[in-house]
C-alpha cells in the first residue's frame, strides 16, 4: 500500500480511538461555560475547579451545593481490586504450578472450569448470590465483593501463571532437589522467582478486570462499597448539568488503569488471550 | 534429604535423586498437586450453590413478591422464551448486536494489524497507544461517549455535522440506539482484535512470503493463500472471545440506556436484569440466563478445545 495512504488511514483510525479520551481529559479542565460553547473550542485555558470540587466533595450548583464522596468510591475500587487480586495470587499461584507440573486426575477439568467462569454470564450467579449475601450479611461489604471477584481474578492468575510455569524447565527444579532442597524450598527459591514477570502480568491484568468490573458491584453492593465504575453512573445522573465535574470523575476512574497499561504493554497480549497467544 | 547418584545419564540421575526417599514423603508427593489446587477450589466451589438455585428458580414460578405461590412448572419458563415475542426480541437484539460488533471489530482490527505491522516512526509511536481504549471499563467508555454525544455540546456531534448529522439522536432513538452501543463496543474492543492479530502477524515465518515474492505472487494472492490461513488460529480465537463477550454484554448497554429506549436494547443479560430487579420474576430471569449460559458454555468449550491445539501448535512452531 502506498506509504502516505497507509499513514493517512492509520492516523484517521487513531483519531477515532484517541480523540474521545483526549476530549474527556480536556473537558475535565474546562468550566461548564467553556464546555457548553458550540462549536467546541480546541484551545482553552484550563482550570482545576472540577478536580477541586471532587476532592473537596462539594459540587456547587444553581440550587446550592451537593455533597459528593467520589474519592470514597475511588478508594473502594482500590480496596476491592487489590484485595481480590491478592487473594487470587495466594490461591492461584500454587494451583498454576500444580496444573503445569503434575498430571493428576481432574487437572484439565479444573483448568477448564476455571476458564468457564471467565465466559459465563455473571447474572447466573449474581442474582441468587445476592439473596445469599443478604441472608449471611455479606451484602454491601468489602469481603463480599472480594470473594465474588475471585470468579474474575482467579482464572487470570491460574491460566497466565500456568503458562509461565510451563515455560520454566523442570530440570532447574530437579537440580535444586539434587542439591538437597525440599520441594517447598525449590518452589519458593527457584521456580517462583523465575515466573515473576508472569505473576506481575497476571496480577496486572486481573487488577484491570477487577477495577473495570461493573455488574458484580452493581448487584452485590450499595453505596458503602461502590467502586468508581458503578458510582460514576449514579454520579452522572445526580450531577445533571455539572459536565466538567462529570468529566473529571470519568478521568479519575480511568487514569490509574491507563497508566498501568502503558507501563505493562509487553505482557498484555499474552494475558488478554489468557495465554493462548504469546505476545 | 535427596540422594546423590553417580550416573552418566543426567536425566536418570536427576529423576532418581528427586524421587521421594521415604514412604511418607512419597505419600506427601502424591497428594501435593491436590493440596496445591485446594485453595483455588475452595475459593470458587461455592458457585455451585447459586448455580443450582438459578436452575431451581427456572423450573418454578418464582416471583419475589409472591412468596405464597412457588409451584414447580417444569420447562414452562423455557417454553415461554421460545414463544413469547418479547423474548424472541431479546434473542434478535442480542444476535444483531453480536454480529454487528464482531464483524466491524474484525475488519477494522485486521486493517489496523496490517497497517501497524510495518516498521516506521509513525507505527513505533502509535503501537503502544493502541491498548488505551481497551483499558477503559466498558461502563465508563459508554458514559464517556454518552457525554461526548450530548446534543447540546458534544464534540462528536461537531464531527457528525460535517456529514449533515448535527442532531444525530444516538442513544435516545430506537433507530440509532443499537448503532450507538455497537459504536462504543467497537471503540473499546477493536484494539483487542488488532493486538492479537498483530502478535500473530509478527510471529509468522518469513520464508513462505519471501518464496512467494520470488515467484512473483501478487499482494492479494499472497494474502489469500498465505497470510489468511496462517493467521486463522489468531483470528478464530479473537473472534470467539468477542462473540462470547458480546452475547452477554451488559455494562455498555446498561450505562448508556439501561436497555432502552423502551426495550430496543434488551439483550439477554439486560432482560434478565429487568425481569429480576424490576418485575421480581426470578424464574423468567433465571431461565433466560441459563439459556444464555448453555450457549456460551458450548461456544467456549469448542473454543478451548481449538485453542489447546493452537497452544500446542504455537509452542512447537
Amino acid at each position: 500500500m502506498r506509504k502516505w495512504l497507509a499513514h493517512l488511514v492509520l492516523i484517521a483510525i487513531y483519531l477515532f480511538f484517541l480523540l474521545p479520551l483526549y476530549w474527556v481529559v480536556a473537558m475535565s479542565f474546562m468550566t461548564n461555560q467553556q464546555i457548553l460553547t458550540y462549536p467546541p473550542q480546541f484551545a482553552f485555558s484550563p482550570t482545576l475547579a472540577n478536580y477541586k470540587a471532587l476532592v473537596l466533595g462539594q459540587l456547587g450548583g444553581g440550587v446550592g451545593t451537593l455533597q459528593v464522596d467520589y474519592l470514597h468510591n475511588f478508594v473502594n475500587s482500590l480496596i476491592v481490586s487489590c484485595g481480590a487480586v491478592g487473594l487470587s495470587l495466594v490461591a492461584g499461584i500454587p494451583a498454576a504450578y500444580a496444573l503445569a507440573r503434575f498430571r493428576f486426575r481432574g487437572a484439565d477439568n479444573w483448568a477448564f472450569t476455571l476458564l468457564s467462569f471467565r465466559f459465563a454470564p455473571a447474572l447466573l450467579i449474581l442474582i441468587p448470590l445476592l439473596q445469599i449475601y443478604q441472608s449471611v450479611g455479606l451484602y454491601n461489604t468489602y469481603w463480599g465483593l472480594i470473594l465474588a471477584y475471585q470468579l474474575i481474578t482467579l482464572p487470570f492468575i491460574v491460566w497466565i501463571v500456568r503458562g509461565y510455569f510451563e515455560d520454566v524447565s523442570p530440570e532447574l527444579e530437579f537440580a535444586a532437589r539434587l542439591d538437597g532442597y525440599g520441594w517447598w524450598r525449590s518452589f519458593w527459591h527457584v521456580s517462583l522467582p523465575l515466573v515473576k514477570p508472569g505473576v506481575a502480568a497476571a496480577a496486572l491484568l486481573a487488577f484491570i478486570y477487577a477495577w473495570n468490573n461493573f455488574i458484580f458491584a452493581l448487584v452485590l453492593g450499595s453505596s458503602d462499597v461502590q467502586p468508581v465504575t458503578v458510582a460514576t453512573l449514579s454520579f452522572m445522573t445526580a450531577s445533571g448539568i455539572q459536565y466538567g465535574v462529570i468529566a473529571a470523575a470519568l478521568v479519575i476512574s480511568v487514569v490509574p488503569i491507563l497508566l498501568l497499561a502503558v507501563y505493562a504493554q509487553r505482557f498484555l497480549v499474552r494475558g488478554l488471550s489468557m495465554g493462548a497467544i504469546k505476545g | 534429604m535427596a540422594r546423590r547418584v553417580a550416573t552418566t545419564n543426567l536425566q536418570e540421575g536427576v529423576a532418581v535423586a528427586a524421587a521421594p526417599p521415604t514412604p511418607t514423603a512419597a505419600a506427601r508427593a502424591r497428594w501435593r498437586p491436590y493440596l496445591l489446587v485446594a485453595p483455588s477450589i475452595v475459593l470458587t466451589i461455592w458457585v455451585l450453590y447459586p448455580f443450582a438455585q438459578s436452575v431451581w428458580y427456572s423450573l418454578h414460578h418464582y416471583v419475589l413478591s409472591q412468596p405464597w405461590s412457588r409451584p414447580f412448572v417444569g420447562l414452562r419458563n423455557y417454553q415461554k422464551i421460545f414463544t413469547d415475542p418479547d423474548f424472541l426480541h431479546t434473542v434478535a437484539v442480542t444476535l444483531e448486536y453480536t454480529l454487528l460488533a464482531v464483524a466491524i471489530e474484525l475488519l477494522l482490527g485486521m486493517l489496523l494489524a496490517f497497517l501497524l505491522n510495518r516498521d516506521s516512526l509513525l507505527t513505533k509511536i502509535l503501537r503502544p497507544l493502541l491498548i488505551l481504549p481497551l483499558m477503559v471499563a466498558p461502563a465508563i467508555g459508554s458514559l464517556i461517549w454518552k457525554l461526548e454525544t450530548n446534543p447540546q455540546f458534544g464534540f462528536v456531534n461537531f464531527f457528525m455535522s460535517f456529514i449533515g448529522q448535527r442532531y444525530f439522536p444516538w442513544g435516545s432513538s430506537p433507530r440509532t440506539a443499537l448503532l450507538t452501543v455497537v459504536l462504543v463496543d467497537v471503540w473499546i474492543f477493536t484494539p483487542f482484535i488488532a493486538l492479537l492479530l498483530l502478535a500473530g502477524l509478527r510471529s509468522l515465518p518469513q520464508q513462505p512470503f519471501e518464496a512467494a515474492r520470488l515467484d512473483g505472487a501478487g499482494a492479494w494472492f499472497t494474502f489469500r493463500t498465505l497470510t489468511l490461513p496462517m493467521l486463522m488460529p489468531y483470528i478464530l480465537i479473537a473472534v470467539m472471545f468477542r462473540i462470547l463477550d458480546s452475547l452477554q454484554q451488559f455494562d455498555i448497554i446498561y450505562a448508556m440506556t439501561q436497555g432502552g429506549p423502551g426495550d430496543t436494547l434488551m439483550t439477554f443479560q439486560l432482560r434478565a436484569y429487568l425481569e429480576a430487579f424490576t418485575f421480581l420474576r426470578l424464574s423468567e430471569s433465571a431461565a433466560l440466563i441459563l439459556v444464555l449460559w448453555v450457549i456460551t458454555y458450548a461456544i467456549s468449550y469448542v473454543m478451548v478445545r481449538y485453542w489447546n491445539r493452537a497452544r500446542a501448535h504455537l509452542r512447537g512452531a
